[in-house]
């Protein structure tokens, strides 16, 4: 049990003309190696911004990440290039993330050319990447715009593991893809996390997505993390208020099942200069007035970590 | 590739036979006798002037006359002659285009060695110091007009330092001012801001960011990746730009004295030399056609997309979807 990834109170703030913009505020969590941490969350809520800190493709505000032990927060271009040689990202729209003027075999030959790699062994590398990620040979010298949305997911991916990456951040890789492809795509990057080891930080905001692939689950609602609990106790025992609207809003098949969809009313707290105090107390059907008090995540049951003040309370526990 | 362009020159004929015909018919339309004008200024008789109208043929049917003029145009590259001071409009134009050509090549190469770095910079350093300063003087360029950056700049650097000269043709040194002028003035600034908007939506794109993280640098990131993504809009304008300015820059024309397409026509317009006027603007229309078709193709060049459009509807006939 040996973590990958160390998130201690990171926070990225964006400045705007109307103020400071929390995209992520004061976020802790941490990544087992070989393991998949799926992050949950509306639009907006920052996820994406988290997941694209951690590898560093924004710099963070404040706070550390340590990447195997070591404060990745703060690199030289040196480094940098070296720590992009782990830690990789697969995005959500393989449409718009591929440069329409490069070949499938010149955007996965692109990596290994700057890492360096002889001719050759760049040519047979991107054979063996196309295979992997089960990509026809044939389609070596197509361009993006001549392949379907599973293709080029497939390209994005073979791209992403080029350098043999360990830690690689999924932000919706599935999202803008039809159904059937998406399973394919998934599991597709589950045999590849078995067979290569890898390590993901899967970003979604499909529950039955998270559901299916990950091992822990990180809930984040607007900058914050509200719960972090392994998969099968959020899904059996959540106790954020936010996770529990998430989860009953969940479509089920079962026609039988009780209909107890909480819905969700008011707006969503501006994520510009926000006040202390509980992000969710404004649609949080349980808020009170000791939510204005700071909610820090803690731990109130084994493993099981939340964001609410009065979550014993709401969950009958104390 | 090669059926493509064929292909569009073939186009191009019944296009240029088009713009005769409306521009000859318009100026069939333009009130004034041109018996009168050709016979010049002073009185003339009805004699005078029934006779000048029989040997210019004007007396014949608009039909038969049309006939003739496209006949020539078509057979023999014949816009005729001018009818105020009878010189053949074939040899004005071939005399004074290379003129016009020199200062078009000159202003839309100053255009982009200026603009197209500064319009990345700009994009690249958005919203900083640097990217304001250059919005502030840009749009101060958009508001001067050119023959005022002309005048300027020949009290400057002609009648003061006496650096170029101020008028007229000959050496390189004479299209000098003419050039900076007719660019500054002109589309530089309009140039740059493009450059930077498109470069700017690039730069936010996931194309740029998927770059960064394969792990390039910055530079290469810039003009590996975001610069010939955003290139067809850059594109689209030198080519529209450079289109225009085949017309004539008639105003730098004129000020700096040269002898070029623009003071031409404008007098031709001012002296109602309807066969000059005619002539020059199918001559315009035909260099700007051969522009288009220049622009399109180094589209495919910076697109294998619309590349792939070409060569399809080649193979096929006419296939126009995506």
């Amino acid at each position: 049990m040996s973590e990958l990834m160390e998130v201690k109170h990171l926070k990225k703030y964006f400045k705007s003309p109307r103020g400071t913009v929390h995209a992520v505020d004061d976020v802790c969590f941490s990544i087992e190696k070989g393991t998949t941490v799926g992050l949950v969350g509306e639009s907006g809520c920052g996820k994406s911004t988290l997941g694209r800190t951690l590898i560093h493709l924004s710099e963070s505000t404040d706070g550390q990440i340590l990447y195997q032990g070591r404060d990745v927060t703060r690199l030289n271009k040196k480094e940098l290039i070296e720590f992009r040689k782990h830690a990789q990202i697969i995005f959500q729209d393989p449409y718009s993330s591929l440069d329409p003027r490069q070949t499938v075999q010149d955007i996965i030959s692109e990596p290994l050319l700057l890492a360096k790699y002889g001719k050759d062994e760049v040519q047979r590398r991107a054979r063996e990447l196309m295979d992997t990620v089960g990509i026809e040979k044939r389609l070596r010298m197509s361009y993006p715009h001549e392949l379907d949305g599973g293709r080029r997911q497939r390209v994005g991916i073979a791209r992403a593991l080029a350098l043999n990456p360990e830690f690689i951040v999924c932000d919706e890789p599935v999202s803008s893809l039809d159904v059937s492809i998406q399973a394919q795509i998934l599991n597709l990057l589950m045999d590849l996390q078995e067979e290569l080891g890898l390590t993901y930080l899967f970003i979604t905001h499909d529950m039955s997505v998270v559901r299916h692939i990950s091992k822990k689950i990180c809930v984040m609602y607007l900058g914050q993390m509200v719960e972090q609990c392994e998969k099968k106790e959020l899904f059996e025992h959540p106790l954020h208020p936010y996770t529990k609207a998430l989860l009953s809003a969940i479509p089920t098949t079962d026609i039988h099942a009780e209909k107890r969809r909480i819905m969700l009313k008011g707006e969503i707290t501006s994520p510009i200069n926000p006040k202390p105090g509980c992000r969710f107390a404004a649609r949080c059907p349980y808020a009170k007035e000791s939510c204005n008090e700071p909610a820090t995540l803690r731990e109130v049951a084994p493993g099981h970590l939340v964001a609410c003040a009065r979550a014993e309370e709401v969950n009958c526990m104390a | 590739m090669i059926r493509y362009v064929v292909k569009r020159l073939v186009i191009l004929i019944p296009t240029l036979l088009v713009v005769a015909i409306i521009m000859f018919t318009l100026m069939d339309f333009v009130p004034g006798d041109p018996a009168v004008i050709a016979l010049g200024s002073g009185n003339h008789t009805q004699e005078e002037i029934e006779l000048k109208r029989e040997s210019m043929g004007l007396n014949k049917p608009y039909i038969t006359r049309l006939g003739e003029y496209i006949g020539n145009l078509v057979f023999h590259f014949d816009f005729g002659t001018s009818i105020v001071d009878g010189t053949q409009i074939k040899t004005a134009i071939s005399d004074r285009f290379p003129n016009t050509l020199k200062i078009a090549i000159g202003s839309i190469l100053v255009t982009i060695i200026v603009g197209l770095p500064l319009g990345i910079r700009t994009a690249v350093r958005a919203n900083t110091w640097e990217d304001k300063i250059a919005l502030f003087v840009t749009l101060l360029l958009d508001c001067m007009p050119s023959f005022w950056v002309g005048l300027l700049l020949v009290l400057l650097f002609a009648l003061k330092l006496g650096w170029f000269p101020s008028s007229g043709v000959g050496g390189l040194k004479y299209f000098v001012l003419p050039v900076i002028a007719n660019s500054l003035g002109g589309g530089l600034a309009g140039f740059t801001r493009q450059t930077r908007a498109s470069m700017l939506e690039v730069i936010r794109s996931d194309l740029v960011t998927m770059a960064r993280s394969k792990g390039l640098s910055e530079r290469e990131v810039i003009y590996g990746h975001a610069l010939p993504n955003a290139l067809i809009p850059i594109i689209t304008i030198v080519g529209m730009r450079f289109g225009q300015m085949l017309g004539g820059a008639t105003i730098i024309e004129v000020i700096f004295s040269i002898p070029g397409l623009g003071p031409y026509l404008v007098n031709g317009i001012g002296s109602q030399d309807y066969t000059v006027v005619t002539g020059g603007i199918i001559f315009i229309a035909f260099a700007f056609a051969i522009i288009m078709l220049l622009t399109d193709l180094v589209y495919a060049f910076v697109d294998p997309r619309i590349k792939a459009q070409y060569v399809a509807r080649n193979r096929k006939g006419g296939r126009k979807d995506e």
